[in-house]
């Protein structure tokens, strides 16, 4: 390896380097300068804009970097240009936010960009070790982030029971990647992936890949291993939570279609029949739960189980267009829940309060504009077209009925019919509901930057539903 | 398969015994002469004044992780420096960048005091 090698591997994976270095530049000026917030929160924009694009750029040129540890452009790209997305609207929101409930330190940014660094590495990881790293850095990221309101009692809970619970699953992923190499002699995870018809037969083997998926399945936060969930986004500042459940689930779905791809999951019988159940559980206890919820936060985390069990059933059809499916839809979920986050963090008072359904009643009144937009994108995660979350659900669906998975795809539909009681029940207050007299009026500092960010996710929901190719022509060779 | 792993059952039982003989020794065949100062609790010579049972100073944890943090630099820098020739020029700018990354750490805990003790 020379140094024309090393530049060339730097510049292939750009936009994992340029924001690690953006990261760095925060963190230095951070520590070297006071009153750095607003500074720190423009320096973020721009690198994660500049990644975003960086990424599209690379896109249509595929390779590998890093004596082949590392994917290069297509899928990696691709998931860069969401995380960079995701990033960018995140911070957006986050700016009013954080100052609202005096958290207001520098350091925010830095954390949220290396999460960002190591959703990046997941997603473009040909290795298992590759993956795991990724993996780590995200996750030490989000349990500092998830505590970051360390006054409130409530925040440090999450935190906690997010470390604990998460060091846990790594113990279990980790584990799995030691079975996994001692059956197939390799963490290179396309080797893994064509010797997957072979090892099918080896126990050692299928017990690597079920203890693998209790790793990921806790990150995606799938049924039986979601109990942190509820707890975690409710604690945590609501910007936090709406990027732990966008970034950090895309993430974690990137790196199970890279491992669990579609050539493993169809040759190994057993994953498959695994991963159905946990689909089902998910979609299942998700939505179910999601029905009794108070508290609108509570409902986004039910919600975002049962979706983990909806993006599920892409991963187990195992086509072309399930697969396609899981993008699509990861990049639906991405602005929806992003901006229902959004719209949670900009109405909350300073103390965490005013988030649970009856402060929304008769919200169209007093704030039409927000309505709205939170009607957006209820209807979308609902799955009602012409929004994105509709071709989201369509995709992977399709993909399961053509993949003999009909049954799946039917408790899909059934239970997306009952998600519309809990998602449209908030629009209903919103709309034809009065305010209760003595309710106290909280008074929301408007923030052009946050507005900004919740009009862009709605405009890219209602762009990617009626021209899904925007999205499927990018996507569409990668399987 | 299952008889490749007879020598390292022995190796566990062998050193399980060997542990619990260890551990024990001592109590089966030392003298037993007990005095109040013998039977007090030992706290590296200091007089056992209080319940050992109480909040430590986070400085304390602060320090051991910043320890962390810069002892595994060293562990990185040693092979480094024993293969310094071999790796040459590339070798270099690889551990630059890596210590360029860990001073910015430094910076940042230097500057927000963590390493004052007072």
């Amino acid at each position: 390896m020379d140094l024309s090698l090393l530049l060339h591997d730097t510049l292939a994976i750009g936009p994992i380097s340029l924001i690690t270095l953006v990261g760095l530049v925060v963190l230095t000026i951070e520590a070297l300068h006071n009153k750095t917030e607003n500074i720190n929160c423009w320096i973020s924009l721009v690198g994660l804009a500049a990644a975003l694009v960086l990424s599209l750029v690379q896109l249509p040129t595929t390779g590998t970097a890093f004596s082949d540890m590392i994917a290069t452009g297509g899928y990696a790209s691709f998931f860069s240009a969401v995380f960079a997305a995701a990033g960018l609207l995140t911070v957006m929101l986050s700016k009013s936010y954080i100052k609202k409930q005096s958290i207001e330190h520098g350091e925010y940014y830095a954390i949220l960009l290396f999460a960002i660094v190591g959703m990046m590495l997941m997603a473009a990881a040909t290795d298992l070790v590759t993956l795991f790293l990724g993996l780590e850095l995200m996750s030490l990221s989000f349990y500092i982030l998830a505590g970051f309101v360390r006054r409130r009692n409530e925040s440090n809970e999450a935190a906690l029971k997010y470390f604990l619970l998460g060091a846990f699953a790594t113990g279990f992923l980790l584990y799995g990647i030691a079975l996994l190499y001692g059956s197939a002699g390799t963490t290179h995870i396309p080797s893994i992936v064509g010797k997957a018809g072979m090892l099918a037969s080896s126990t050692m083997f299928l017990i690597g890949c079920g203890l693998l998926l209790i790793g990921f399945a806790f990150k995606i936060a799938a049924v039986p291993f979601h109990m942190w969930v509820p707890d975690v986004y409710e604690g945590s500042p609501t910007t936090v939570s709406g990027f732990m459940s966008t970034g950090g689930k895309a993430a974690a779905f990137a790196a199970v279609l890279v491992v669990f791809a579609p050539a493993l999951v169809r040759g190994v019988e057993p994953v498959r029949d695994v991963l159905a159940v946990i689909a089902a559980l998910s979609m299942i206890v998700g939505n179910v739960i999601a029905i009794a919820q108070t508290s609108i936060k509570r409902m986004l985390a039910y919600s975002s189980i049962a979706h983990a069990g909806y993006i599920l059933v892409g991963v187990i059809a195992a086509n072309s267009y399930g697969a396609q499916g899981v993008l699509f839809y990861l990049v639906a979920y991405t602005m929806m829940n992003v901006g229902a986050f959004g719209i949670l963090s900009y109405l909350e008072s300073e103390d965490g309060k005013n988030v649970s359904f009856d402060d929304y009643r008769g919200l169209s009144a007093s704030r039409p504009t927000l309505a709205l937009l939170m009607g957006i994108f209820m209807f979308s995660l609902t799955g009602i077209p012409p929004f994105a979350g509709f071709f989201g659900k369509y995709y992977v669906f399709a993909g399961a009925v053509q993949a003999g998975y009909t049954w799946l795809a039917i408790l899909g539909v059934l239970m997306s019919v009952i998600s519309a009681y809990y998602y449209l029940r908030l629009v209903v207050l919103m709309y034809f509901s009065e305010r209760e007299q003595d309710a106290p009026v909280i008074a929301v500092p408007t923030s052009g930057l946050g507005m900004a960010a919740l009009v862009l996710s709605a405009i890219a929901l209602l762009g990617f539903g009626i021209y899904p190719s925007v999205v499927l022509n990018f996507i569409s060779h990668f399987f | 398969m299952i008889d490749q792993y007879v020598p390292i059952g022995i190796m566990m039982v062998v050193a399980i015994v060997f542990g619990i003989v260890l551990a024990n020794i001592n109590k089966w065949i030392g003298p037993k002469r007990p005095s109040d100062e013998k039977l007090s609790t030992y706290e590296s010579g200091m007089e056992p004044v209080k319940t050992a049972r109480e909040r430590f100073s986070i400085k304390f944890y602060m320090v051991a992780m910043l320890f962390i943090v810069f002892d595994i630099e060293i562990v990185f820098m040693y092979p480094w420096a024993v293969k310094f020739k071999e790796l040459g020029l590339f070798g270099f700018v690889e551990m630059t960048v890596f210590i360029l990354i860990l001073v910015v750490g430094f910076v940042y805990v230097w500057r927000k005091g963590a390493l004052k003790w007072d």
